[in-house]
């Protein structure tokens, strides 16, 4: 056996998981397991408790209401790739979907679970920081609303309590007929990407776009908004022009360098890949040539 | 510290046990039950030697413990030949040197049988992208993916008879 002794809760109602952490000393949220229990193979991390989410129906599902789109928590990767709903309202969300990791952990991984481990390479915490999503965290005190860009506050950190469980994310629906994009590089299908681009573009019929989002991960702590782009864009005309210097934008980031690729790379898959994202949200946006 | 009663399913017989909290599904199938075609690797969720169906859906069984699965249906390599007849699938990897040391082969057959299952016509393309969560070191994958395609080709051919 690799992980260290630890007590097994799995309570069946929110109320239960939350009062569970409220209580027990060094407890760990156990959602999907497919990065904590590796990291618990490893004794990277040693909990004396682990609360299993995996029997909270409540935490489970996607529902479409006033152009939000409401995720639980437990809902796995799974789920939210073949979900109508999420193809429907987030396309880049299911675009992003087939990035991560492998069928075999999409079955399992959750998006709350994503979320909380904050990885900076991670798919989901993007498309939320994409969407400007609002996660809501429960916990004794009642469920608080985080926005998601002060929900991911570094490396692998969150606003999270230790009291404190992800319960749903909300995104705002983009207008019908947005335009969206996904381009990641990683060395193989499935592995932590070295960068990463999200683009959200809506175009007007007078093909002004009216509102852009252009977001990249894998290059910094958390996911980052290129604000100089989506400035550059919005209330101007589309064209390839308009796109090209978009994306040279990504040339402000300092990315970060690490055994896996230099800084200096990252940038530069950051401006490519940022270029194939904004392309490919144009062509969907109907952007007039 | 850290016991716990677990019921489960695996293969198609009930089995009640109490074990420690912090026993992986895998080396409960395998050092408890004696499931050991489960194969493991590197035992972080890499390799997908361990790859198990859990409620009909593959899973790592070394990033599971045995308690989560309380209540679940497990099936392993052993459950795709219940009365020591081969699949389909297994007789398709047989035929097309489908593997050579086979240690990878479990978490193989296991993820490609839940391909073929939800996706009956696969092409290349996606039986390689289902076989990322697989790692193989003999065949270079060709065996394989050529034993999947083979396999889909006669399933469909029996399900048209």
């Amino acid at each position: 056996m690799k992980p260290a002794p630890f007590d097994y809760h799995a309570p069946r109602q929110l109320k239960e998981a939350t009062e569970l952490l409220a209580k027990l000393p060094n407890a760990k949220i156990l959602a999907g397991g497919q990065s904590l229990v590796p990291m618990m193979n490893f004794r990277y991390v040693i909990a004396d408790h682990l609360v299993d989410l995996g029997g909270l129906q409540e935490l489970r599902g996607i529902t479409v209401a006033d152009d939000r789109l409401r995720i639980g928590a437990m809902t796995r990767q799974r789920d939210l790739e073949f979900s109508a709903d999420i193809a429907k309202h987030c396309p880049l969300m299911t675009e992003a979907l087939r990035h991560i990791g492998h069928r075999q952990t999409r079955n399992r991984g959750t998006i709350g679970g994503s979320l909380a481990h904050a990885d900076p390479a991670a798919e989901l915490p993007a498309i939320c920081a994409a969407h400007d999503a609002t996660i809501h965290v429960a916990s004794v005190r009642g469920v608080r609303e985080i926005r998601f860009r002060d929900f991911a506050t570094g490396f692998m950190t969150t606003a999270l309590q230790p009291d404190e469980v992800v319960a749903a994310v909300e995104l705002p629906i983009w207008p019908a007929g947005h335009g969206h994009g996904f381009h990641e590089f990683a060395r193989r299908h499935g592995d932590f990407a070295l960068a990463g681009s999200a683009a959200l573009l809506d175009v007007g019929p007078d093909n002004i776009v009216r509102k852009a989002a252009l977001t990249l991960f894998g290059v910094a702590a958390s996911p980052l908004r290129v604000d100089a782009a989506e400035a550059r864009l919005t209330g101007q005309p589309l064209d390839a022009n308009a796109i090209r210097t978009a994306a040279a934008s990504a040339w402000l980031i300092e990315p970060i360098s690490d055994i896996h690729a230099s800084g200096e790379y990252r940038r530069h898959l950051a401006q490519v890949l940022s270029l194939r994202a904004l392309n490919d949200a144009a062509r969907r946006a109907g952007m007039q040539a | 510290m850290g016991r716990q009663a677990t019921r489960v399913t695996v293969n198609g017989k009930a089995y009640a046990r109490v074990v420690d909290a912090r026993l992986t599904l895998a080396d409960f199938l395998r050092h408890e039950l004696n499931f050991t075609g489960t194969h493991l690797g590197c035992e972080h969720g890499v390799c997908g030697a361990c790859t198990v169906l859990v409620d009909g859906h593959s899973a790592r069984s070394c990033l599971m413990f045995a308690v989560q699965t309380n209540d679940c249906e497990v099936t392993t390599v052993e459950g795709l030949a219940p009365d020591g007849k081969l699949s389909v699938l297994q007789q398709a990897f047989m035929d097309n040197h489908g593997l050579q040391c086979g240690f990878c082969t479990p978490g193989m057959l296991i993820t490609l049988t839940e391909l073929l299952r939800d996706n009956p016509e696969p092409n290349e393309q996606d039986v390689r992208e289902a076989l990322t969560g697989n790692l193989c070191r003999c065949t270079g994958y060709a065996g394989i993916v050529r034993a999947a395609l083979d396999a889909a080709q006669r399933l469909r051919g029996a399900a048209e008879s």
